[in-house]
């Protein structure tokens, strides 16, 4: 990375809407290697941001670079971890598809998984404790298990920067903690990862990086440094959202 | 060959050629583009025709191609604006782009030789007059060429995309992040349709059309969780179908394509009653067992609370345990003469009692649903 400390920057990047903006003249600079949470109260914008940096919806203005490029030339390296919601899950397939689809880009266009990829896509659901799950339908899958299946699905990605929508949306206290300590153990790999996350309460002990986000940036940096009650304030006070901190 | 035989044959090629790209129609929730496009393409058949002035030139299908993806991208264009929801969209576009097609044949009824029964109805039974000849020897009805190219083109693209079909269909937006253009593969799919469309209404009909895209796929949906299983299924029921419905149409003498298609109807209504894992009467059957099950692990956490307490006699007496957990009395009955055959609870002294694999089996049960997340 050279003496690139950012490894993603989000320059002036507004985004609507059809004509109504949600988000507005964002900057940004995630540093490498960060565990980062971006909170802020509902319909602050926090999914768009993110579908926004993956170019999953058009930005009006702005852009981003990863590492200096354009996403295109990193969408190998980035992973992503949709809000479970988003997907169908009566749609015929079995846990290992769901996850094998990780394992999508890396092959590229005709070819098919092979031995390899399923070997990877075992492993991987070994590490979010659903190995036995394997064959099992996804539509027989509670809410924590479909979670765990879409996290494997981003660990066989291999990548270097992981986004996440929410996962800890819907799940039990178990499965949150297995997920947090995976989280964790991909930052001390040195993975750069940027997570949804709703729970105030829980941002201190879970990440070391944060963004405050309402339509537009409030504050982002260090934790111990930024997530103060004060700026807390300044980003939820125009909902008038009680702040259960 | 005997024309009984083609009829058949040919019935069962555009079978098969409809229910492939018809899966994807299912699992992508747009059943009822089928039915858009299966009537819009005449709009694109009859300006081709007005350019070409020839019924039998292959622009036909180009033109019907290129209908089919305007039909889907007009009713996208209406829904994106978020005025309109994706079924009125379809219910604008169709209608609109299929009546002009009648109206221009209408009004030309006379020089133009496509006539609008034919169109929607089709008719099968005509289909081995049309014959193609090569080097001046009769090889066979043309329709089994035209749908078996047609079938070809189809099962090159579903077996070539097989991976991208999934992961577009399944989660775009991750299929958008890792490259794989959902729309483009959106597209050429919809221009599979149109093209199959084209080639199957010549013969069949653009109702039966419907019926070979949409029936065969929901069936073979009841029956599979593999999508994989669920092509090659839907195609053998898809083909079944066909052989059914023209059985049935010699038989009582009535329209090949409504038998076919009435076929589809019952095939899929007797799967949907009785499909082992999804069919209705084993939904019923498992809803009926699992409140039994339900209902023993209720009174045994009811019995297990309870035990020892001060007002044990009343929360447990045997005549007044069903105020407490308020059920009928001939279903409390039946929960308590199993429980008491499972030697789960016992009678004394007129409370009932756990039996130590009775409180063995509630500790159990309720730890396995507490963990159940």
């Amino acid at each position: 990375m050279k003496k690139n400390d950012y490894i993603i920057k989000v320059e002036d990047m507004t985004v609507a809407y059809s004509t109504k903006p949600v988000l507005w003249d964002i900057d940004l600079d995630i540093p490498k290697g960060v565990l980062m949470a971006i909170v802020g109260p509902n319909g602050a914008g926090k999914s768009t941001l993110i579908k926004a940096m993956l170019d999953l919806i058009k930005p009006v203005s702005g852009k981003v670079l990863f590492n200096g490029e354009s996403y295109k030339e990193h969408r190998k390296h980035i992973g992503y971890v949709p809000q479970s919601e988003s997907v169908d899950w009566d749609f015929p397939a079995n846990v290992l598809d769901v996850v094998l689809m990780g394992r999508y880009g890396e092959l590229g266009w005709f070819k098919r998984p092979g031995k390899k990829d399923k070997d990877l896509a075992i492993d991987a659901l070994e590490k979010v404790g659903m190995k036995e799950f394997a064959d099992r339908q996804i539509s027989q899958l509670s809410g924590g298990q479909q979670q765990r299946i879409f996290l494997a699905r981003a660990l066989v990605q291999d990548a270097d920067i992981y986004f996440m929508d929410e996962p800890f949306k819907g799940v039990d206290a178990k499965t949150e903690g297995a997920i947090v300590e995976l989280l964790k153990e991909l930052k001390n790999r040195g993975k750069t990862l940027i997570v949804v996350h709703h729970d105030l309460q829980t941002v201190p002990e879970y990440f070391d990086w944060v963004v405050l986000l309402n339509r537009q940036i409030v504050k982002v940096g260090p934790v111990e440094e930024v997530f103060t009650d004060e700026n807390l304030n300044k980003t939820y006070k125009s909902t008038g959202q009680i702040l259960k901190r | 060959m005997s024309p009984d035989l083609e009829i058949q044959i040919i019935a069962v090629i555009v079978a098969v050629a409809c229910s492939l790209p018809g899966v994807f129609l299912v699992l992508r929730k747009m059943s009822m583009m089928s039915d858009a496009i299966t009537h819009t393409i005449l709009l694109g058949i009859v300006i081709a025709f007005f350019l070409t002035e020839s019924l039998t030139s292959p622009l036909l299908i180009v033109g019907a191609a290129i209908m089919g993806v305007i039909t889907v991208f007009l009713t996208e264009v209406l829904n994106n604006t978020k005025l309109v929801s994706e079924d009125s969209a379809i219910g604008i576009v169709f209608p609109l782009l299929f009546s002009i097609a009648i109206i221009i044949i209408s009004k030309y009824a006379g020089s133009v030789h496509l006539d609008t029964d034919s169109v929607l109805l089709g008719e099968l039974a005509y289909a081995p007059f049309d014959r193609l000849e090569l080097f001046g020897r009769d090889i066979g009805p043309k329709a089994i060429y035209s749908m078996g190219t047609i079938l070809i083109i189809n099962l090159i693209f579903i077996i070539g995309f097989f991976k991208e079909l999934k992961i577009v269909t399944f989660d775009p937006a991750l299929a958008t992040i890792l490259g794989f253009m959902p729309s483009l593969i959106h597209y050429s799919l919809m221009t599979l349709v149109s093209v199959t469309a084209v080639g199957a209404f010549e013969s069949v009909g653009s109702i039966l059309v419907i019926a070979f895209m949409i029936g065969p796929p929901i069936t073979a949906y009841l029956l599979t969780d593999d999508l994989k299983f669920m092509i090659i299924l839907s195609a053998l029921v898809g083909a079944i179908n066909g052989v059914l419905g023209y059985q049935f149409a010699v038989y009582f003498d009535v329209s090949i394509a409504g038998s076919m298609a009435v076929m589809t109807g019952v095939v899929f209504l007797l799967v949907f009653v009785f499909a082992p894992k999804r069919g209705l009467v084993t939904m019923i059957r498992r809803r009926k067992s699992q409140r039994f099950e339900f209902a023993e692990k209720s009174l045994l956490f009811h019995v297990y609370n309870h035990e020892g307490d001060s007002d044990e006699r009343v929360e447990l007496g045997v005549d007044t345990i069903q105020n407490h957990v308020n059920w009928d009395k001939n279903f409390l009955n039946k929960i308590m003469k199993t429980l008491k055959e499972e030697k789960k609870v016992y009678i004394e002294d007129g409370i009932v009692k756990l039996t130590k694999e009775g409180r063995d089996f509630a500790i159990k049960s309720y730890e396995e649903i507490v963990s159940e997340f």
